[in-house]
């Protein structure tokens, strides 16, 4: 489904990611571990095409085709999703309004016919459940007053309504206690599928006990230094990043 | 420069009229007329319109006959706010009173919703009070244009403590064969205790320049509440100047909505009086421009009582070539204490040749008062528009989301659904 190879990026002329290859097929669910200044957000902003980020280096292909040449909406189009870390507000644009606009605007690029008011009402009644968030919220301005916690809550309810093909959840499970770990697991869960891959990037290993991954990668100066299954991950919370990081600096 | 029409203008205009008008008029008209020409067409050099040049309108000729109409009147109007809502409306076509084009049927008992030029035979003395008031109060020589040219207007009278269920809607319309010039009057005077919503549109033909020189007056007495809206959607060519004079007596409620989306040039003066105690005032303001627009606010809140309120939260969109002014002056008069006034004004710039200038002023006399204000100019924020691309939203949509936004919280404050939803409607056509 994705293919990336040997990806380099920087952002003001500081090269960031150092060369990535990383392959990641349906139905899979990879984990990015990191210390923090690694390179995770830097790899999932890349990917979902934010242009302060300028890729010198190697390619990404996605479903066949070349996901670097595309807008941010296009890759959107074809099924990517970006959980942000952190969410923006948007006050003055109601959240329902822009996530119908959005639903539309996939649906029309894939040849669909918009939704209508009353059908868009019954998909995020349903959705809506799957992250247990307050009603209230998904009729206020876009995240404008959200706790941090009701802010990722909103991205994962905004993935279950999109229905992405590939999702990047950056970093999901910082700042949430534990119970929201748990709900925002849940949600995330729910949408795991064949179809569906997701990139999961996290400093922590606990939110992998939640979401289960098929790979643990390990990102280290925007370098992957150690790959492996679901114990790389319980071995980093034992061991800590020092191994391998020092291995990387050299 | 074309004083000269307009000197020849007023020769014949007076000609004509002076048969037929009081004397205090006939006076009125010759000062106003000798101060305009005292002081002729404002230049940069004024310090009130230093970012706002004139020079294109002085050096073009009006005239004043514009009958008949050149365009659709109806299509016009309806493409305005539309048909869609319970109202009281009464019609101007090129500064003149178009009954057949009125909707003045069902008017409250006691109400009066007619042309000014009637009025003036049987509220002579209203009139000549307002007309009369000078001071600083729409001090522009355009108001003086309007003083020497005034012939018809709207002229609406609430006698004390009559609440008027449905809003008074006065509609100029501008569409004539060759550039004209018209300077409606509209009065509106609300007794103590009563109550009224007023919606003041001025809209024209798209293509032929002309020039719409209003003025209104809405004089809002002891406790009386006034929920006023002006929106001014002239034709792309045309030229427009207002002013607008608010004065609130002791508990009056006033609330004043301006809404500018078209014309070339545009320049609104609302001055504001606060001249009761108690007295609470709301200025919105919402302009949103495009291509080589020009619109310009200057407002003036003279708190001149104890104890008034004033609110004042304008915000401007600004695309292409266009630019914009606002000018804010708050005065606060020696023994107006307890005053709390609130200035805010924001501006979004959506292309990198989109001008601002906004200058907030207070004049502070009195000491225990609470007074702030605050202005930014801005530009789209890069990660909300990332955030909406990365959602799907295209960019000229996501563009647009969040210009609307940038407003929201102004036009949500349209307390009349059919004008907040033509507002929005018109937003959208311009953001096209």
């Amino acid at each position: 489904m994705l293919v990336i190879k040997n990806l380099h990026a920087n952002v003001d002329g500081r090269e960031i990611l150092h060369g990535i290859d990383l392959e990641i097929r349906a139905g899979e669910v990879h984990a990015i571990m990191g210390p923090n200044g690694s390179g995770k957000s830097t790899l999932s902003q890349v990917l979902a095409g934010r242009e302060t980020y300028d890729v010198t280096e190697g390619t990404v292909t996605y479903l066949g085709k070349d996901l670097l040449s595309m807008s941010p909406e296009e890759r959107a189009h074809l099924g990517v999703f970006l959980a942000f870390q952190y969410p923006v507000e948007i006050p003055g644009v109601n959240n329902t309004y822009f996530l119908k606009a959005a639903l539309n605007a996939n649906r029309k690029a894939r040849g669909e016919d918009p939704l209508d008011a009353m059908d868009f009402l019954k998909l995020v009644r349903e959705k809506v459940k799957l992250v247990e968030m307050d009603e209230d919220l998904i009729n206020r301005p876009v995240n404008e007053g959200f706790s941090g916690g009701e802010k990722k809550r909103n991205e994962i309810f905004q993935m279950a309504v999109l229905e992405p093909k590939f999702a990047i959840l950056d970093e999901t499970d910082s700042g949430l206690d534990i119970d929201a770990l748990k709900i925002v697991a849940n949600g995330v869960n729910a949408l795991r599928g064949p179809e569906r891959a997701m990139l999961v990037i996290t400093h922590y290993q606990r939110l992998l006990n939640h979401i289960v991954p098929d790979f643990v990668h390990v990102l280290s100066e925007g370098r992957i230094v150690a790959s492996g299954g679901k114990e790389l991950a319980l071995k980093l919370e034992q061991e800590g990043y020092g191994w391998l990081v020092a291995g990387a600096a050299r | 420069m074309s004083v000269d029409s307009y000197r020849r203008q007023f020769l014949e205009h007076a000609g004509r009229r002076l048969q037929k008008e009081p004397s205090w008029l006939s006076l009125l008209r010759r000062e106003s007329f000798e101060r305009f020409l005292d002081r002729g067409f404002p230049t940069p050099s004024d310090e009130d319109w230093r970012f706002t040049s004139v020079a294109p309108l002085a050096a073009m000729e009006f005239s004043l006959d514009a009958r008949p109409p050149g365009g659709d009147v109806e299509s016009l109007r309806k493409a305005h706010i539309g048909n869609g809502w319970k109202r009281h409306e009464i019609v101007f076509v090129n500064g003149r009173f178009a009954p057949e084009l009125s909707a003045l049927g069902g008017i409250p008992e006691g109400v009066i919703v007619e042309g000014l030029a009637t009025a003036l035979a049987s509220h002579p003395e209203d009139i000549e009070a307002v007309l009369s008031l000078n001071d600083a109060f729409g001090a522009s020589v355009f108001h003086d244009l309007n003083r020497a040219f005034l012939e018809d207007g709207a002229f609406v009278l609430v006698p004390e403590g009559v609440v008027v269920e449905e809003p008074i809607h006065i509609v100029h319309v501008s569409s004539a064969t060759r550039p004209a010039v018209s300077h409606p009057r509209h009065i509106v005077l609300v007794e103590s205790g009563a109550q009224v919503r007023l919606v003041e549109s001025y809209v024209g033909d798209d293509g032929l320049s002309y020039f719409t020189n209003a003025a209104a007056d809405i004089v809002a007495g002891s406790g009386a509440n006034v929920d006023h809206y002006r929106i001014q959607r002239e034709g792309g060519s045309a030229f427009h100047i207002g002013t607008e004079r608010l004065l609130q007596a002791k508990g009056a409620v006033l609330q004043n909505h301006s809404v500018s989306l078209g014309a070339r040039l545009s320049r609104i003066d609302i001055a504001s009086l606060l001249d009761g105690e108690g007295a609470d005032l709301t200025l919105n303001g919402l302009y949103v421009v495009k291509g080589s627009q020009h619109v310009d606010h200057h407002t003036l809140i003279d708190h001149k009582k104890p104890h008034c309120t004033s609110r004042e939260l304008y915000k401007g969109v600004l695309d292409g070539t266009a630019s914009g002014v606002f000018n804010g002056r708050i005065v606060v008069r020696p023994g107006a204490q307890k005053t709390n006034a609130q200035q805010t004004n924001k501006n979004l710039l959506l292309s990198e040749e989109a001008l601002v200038n906004t200058n907030p002023q207070l004049e502070i006399e009195a000491d225990d008062v609470k007074c702030a204000h605050g202005a930014t100019i801005g530009q789209l924020d890069k990660d909300q528009l990332f955030y909406l691309r990365s959602r799907g939203i295209g960019l000229e949509e996501a563009r647009s989301i969040l210009t609307r936004g940038f407003i929201a919280d102004v036009s949500e404050r349209i307390r009349i659904a059919a004008v907040k939803d033509a507002v929005r409607r018109l937003l959208l056509a311009e953001a096209a």
